[in-house]
């Protein structure tokens, strides 16, 4: 069977943080427990500061097998207020990472 | 017991649960009777299946613990915390009663009616205001009146109409729509977008328009995911906003690079302008903003040389000394380079339809409420009188004047309060220490609200239990579309939707009979405006935008006809243009052009005092988990942004001995307040931001420590009395003088 994952265009993620809450909201996780996780990354050069967040998926990402099964996107993907979470197979994403600079893929499962 | 089966309802968010000024449309999951979840409606054009942490997080905020269920009755003294539950009726009873007596003894306008943030709070309580026969509606504390309306009067003075930038907001097709473009260049000015939706702008469209080819110019004293990607930062001193702007405009006109046939055709007061304006060199202007001159023309020119393009902006421009004189000369900017109602530009926004929900200017409250009972409660609504913008733009009272009144007790006392979502202790007001000693004294306090916060705690008699969004009926028409809330379950507890309370005792209370019998009556009574009803809208999925060629749709209405009373074309100003010079300025005794106001405390201003509190502090910094002093109880929203943190740069912190995570003290003449520090160079060296509203809802709320309000509310540090010479803006939010330092021997 084809692996499942995520592709993230960290790029355009702003560390809104809606995908943390929508995975807690799906799973109902208790405190300490979310699927996806968003960090702040300041890198500084000589004339300038620049903020990124980078979302990486953490032990707790099943890729929302309940939701996923009827055929829904994952809650992450779903509410990404910045559009930036892709869910495909492994060899799908891949592609599009061809296309797309400054990503990554999860593969939780 | 098996379940039943989910039941999906489809609804408009802006009101408690998320809490912003909102538009998104949701889908809300029940079952049993119960709100399961709730998710984004990917056919809603506003926000197309997206939800913001808050949005995502509404089962929590409704099925807390920690949630008042009941209407509640003061037993003890105020702030000891004793209540007893009692019945609606037993409340209505009481309030009826005590409202009447004040009512007979001191008059209607003795009662002040308090909002907190700008969602469906402004129609049940204009409502059940003008019903009691009050003309004073207020924002209690919030100095200067600094949030937006500042902006819209400015707007309203310049060009009779309020814009926005234009994310294709308008259309139903949204991004796919033919006539719309996306800007070439948005300049973020004092916003930082992603933590929400302020003043009813998903700030995620930002993103949308940049993924569609729109750069970015920032305007910010901090270095921030948007300033990383923006074409140019102007990383400026807080509070020397309107320097930039008029800076700018010296550039666009000196250098000849404005729209000179709309400005030819549109606009009325150019050449004054351009005299005004010379005083302004970027050299000049890079003296007082830090910003380097050069980058100021750089901005300027790429904005001006670039059509279409659009200006976002945040409530700092409000909050400025003379806010609504930054707003004027940015709105400038705009109107000079021709990006009025053209796509992708500065789009003219109108509330949908023409139906009001929430009364946004003077005609809408005059058409609701008729002008002759407008005029009557202009007479006695307090700061109406000492400003003429205050009494000639919308229904507010100056909160600077009223916290004056509400001490002196001059020219008339106020004996009562009608508090319905508004935390003002705990986050709206300035100097909140001075609003508990003056709201405390007085005779009678009715809090409307969801939990108990420091505001209720230590001011409520009488506290009902309001609804969610989710638990109720309401409308929204704050620009487009226009949208219906859909109860999906009913109040939790005995909680009753704002609406609801409000007609009740709005009935109770009016001295003519309120024509309508039910909120449903109500809704649909103002939605005829837009030709439609409650149940219309709720089968086409709870939105619809205005029809092609309605005056609440985009674009180019000015030559149209669309923007005036009289049909004809040109904006509704008294010169039919837009008006670089105010005619309404003039009339209400203000400087008709725009100038540049130093904050009153700042290096500039106040250098001795400078020497002793060298750190510029800038407050209200947004968080994405929480919307103003909401949410802190809610352990999804709380897990994410745990401690109020203020951003202290590292070279700085360094010299002060300041590590990443400290408990520090941030101290000015007016106190000090607790936070923890985030020591980081995107802070500027001589800059600390901090964040506002915050409280310990998981401490004691009895006095005195009230969820150590005292100890973590930033606006401890601010002060009242510092309103600009319209009665809106300059406040110290935004920009004072402090000094921060460790908490030796203790983390806490
Ligand atoms: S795919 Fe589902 S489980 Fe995984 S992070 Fe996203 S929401 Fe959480
Ligand atoms: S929802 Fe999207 S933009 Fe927001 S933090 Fe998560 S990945 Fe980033
Ligand atoms: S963006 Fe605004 S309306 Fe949408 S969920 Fe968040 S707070 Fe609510």
């Amino acid at each position: 069977m084809a692996h499942n994952g995520l592709l993230i265009q960290y790029d355009w993620c702003t560390g809104c943080h809606a995908c943390e809450v929508a995975c807690k909201q799906e799973h109902n996780f208790s405190e300490g427990m979310v699927g996806i996780k968003v960090d702040e990354v300041v890198s500084t050069a000589p004339d300038k500061v620049y903020v990124d967040y980078m979302p990486y998926t953490t032990r707790f990402c099943d890729l929302c097998t309940e939701r996923t099964k009827s055929g829904e996107q994952p809650a992450c993907v779903k509410h990404c207020q910045a559009t930036c979470i892709t869910y495909g197979t492994i060899t799908e994403l891949a592609k599009l990472m061809e296309k797309q600079p400054r990503s990554s893929i999860f593969a939780p499962k | 017991m098996a379940k039943s089966k989910e039941n999906i309802v489809l609804s408009t968010l802006w009101s408690a649960g998320c809490g912003s000024h909102g538009g998104c449309g949701c889908e809300i999951y029940v079952q049993d009777g119960k709100v399961t979840r709730v998710e984004g409606d990917k056919n809603h054009p506003f926000n197309q299946g997206r939800l913001c942490a808050k949005g995502l997080a509404i089962s929590q905020y409704m099925y807390h613990p920690d949630r008042v269920l009941y209407p509640l009755k003061r037993v003890g003294e105020r702030g000891e915390g004793k209540w007893q539950r009692i019945t609606w009726d037993e409340a209505y009873d009481t309030i009826e009663k005590k409202l009447k007596d004040i009512r007979t003894k001191y008059g209607a306008e003795s009662v002040i009616f308090c909002q907190g943030t700008g969602r469906d709070i402004g129609g049940p309580i204009t409502f059940l205001m003008y019903a009691y026969g009050s003309p004073n509606w207020v924002q209690v504390g919030l100095a200067g009146h600094a949030c937006y309306t500042p902006r819209l009067g400015a707007m309203f003075a310049t060009q009779g109409q309020y814009s926005v930038a234009d994310c294709s907001q308008f259309l139903e097709k949204r991004y796919d729509s033919p006539e719309w473009t996306p800007p070439k260049y948005i300049i973020m000015w004092a916003q930082n977008p992603a933590a929400g939706c302020h003043d009813g702008f998903y700030g995620h469209w930002i993103i949308d328009c940049m993924k569609r080819g729109s750069k970015l110019i920032t305007i910010d004293p901090r270095a921030t995911w948007f300033t990383t990607r923006s074409e140019v930062h102007l990383q400026n001193r807080p509070g020397t906003d309107g320097a930039i702007a008029l800076g700018m405009l010296n550039v666009i006109i000196n250098e000849g690079i404005y729209d000179k046939a709309f400005v030819e055709k549109w606009c009325y007061g150019f050449d004054e302008l351009k005299e005004r304006v010379q005083e302004y060199t970027p050299e000049k202007v890079e003296k007082i903003s830090w910003v380097p001159a050069d980058l100021i023309r750089k901005a300027a020119r790429l904005y001006a040389k670039n059509k279409p393009s659009a200006i976002q902006w945040g409530e700092p421009v409000d909050a400025m000394p003379a806010g609504s004189v930054v707003a004027q000369a940015i709105n400038h900017l705009w109107a000079i380079t021709g990006n009025i109602d053209n796509p992708g530009g500065n789009v003219i926004a109108r509330n949908s339809h023409g139906v009001t929900t929430y009364p946004f200017s003077s005609a809408e409250l005059t058409k609701l409420y008729g002008a002759d009972l407008v005029k009557k409660l202009n007479e006695k609504r307090i700061g109406a009188n000492d400003y003429p913008m205050i009494k000639n733009f919308r229904g507010w009272v100056q909160p600077d004047v009223l916290i004056n009144q509400l001490e002196t007790g001059k020219p008339y006392p106020v004996k009562g309060a009608w508090i319905q979502t508004s935390n003002i202790l705990g986050g709206q007001a300035a100097d909140p220490r001075r609003h508990y000693n003056a709201m405390k004294k007085l005779d009678f306090i009715v809090y409307v609200d969801l939990f108990q916060n420091p505001t209720s705690m230590a001011l409520a008699d009488i506290f009902l239990p309001a609804a969610t969004i989710c638990e109720k009926e309401s409308f929204r028409s704050w620009w487009q579309p226009l949208g219906v809330s859909v109860k999906a379950v009913n109040g939790v507890g005995e909680a009753k939707s704002d609406w609801d309370i409000n007609l009740e005792l709005a009935k109770r209370l009016a001295t003519t009979p309120i024509k309508y019998n039910t909120v449903r009556e109500l809704i649909d009574d103002r939605l005829k405006d837009g030709n439609t009803n409650f149940e219309k809208l709720k089968a086409k999925g709870c939105w619809e935008y205005p029809p092609e060629g309605h005056n609440t749709r985009p674009y180019y209405r000015y030559e149209k006809g669309l923007l005036r009373t009289d049909s004809k074309p040109g904006f509704e100003t008294p010169s039919g243009k837009v008006e670089l010079f105010s005619k309404r300025y003039e009339e209400w005794g203000l400087d008709p052009l725009p100038y540049y106001e130093e904050p009153k405390e700042s290096p500039t201003a106040s250098p001795d005092l400078a020497k002793k509190y060298p750190l510029i502090l800038t407050t209200g910094r947004r968080s994405p988990v929480f919307f103003h002093s909401e949410h802190r109880m809610i352990p999804w929203l709380r897990e994410l942004d745990p401690f109020p943190m203020c951003e202290i740069n590292d070279k700085t912190a360094a010299t002060l001995g300041i590590d990443n995570g400290d408990w520090v003290y941030i101290e000015n003449t007016r106190g000090k307040v607790k936070m923890k520090a985030k020591v980081t160079p995107t802070s500027h060296p001589q800059v600390v931001t901090a964040p506002h509203g915050w409280w310990l809802p998981e401490t004691d709320g009895k006095e005195p420590n009230l969820f150590s309000t005292w100890e973590y509310n930033i606006n401890n540090l601010t002060s009242m009395g510092n309103q600009a010479k319209s009665g809106f803006g300059g406040t110290d939010y935004r920009s004072s003088l402090c000094r921060v330092h460790k908490i030796e021997g203790g983390k806490e």
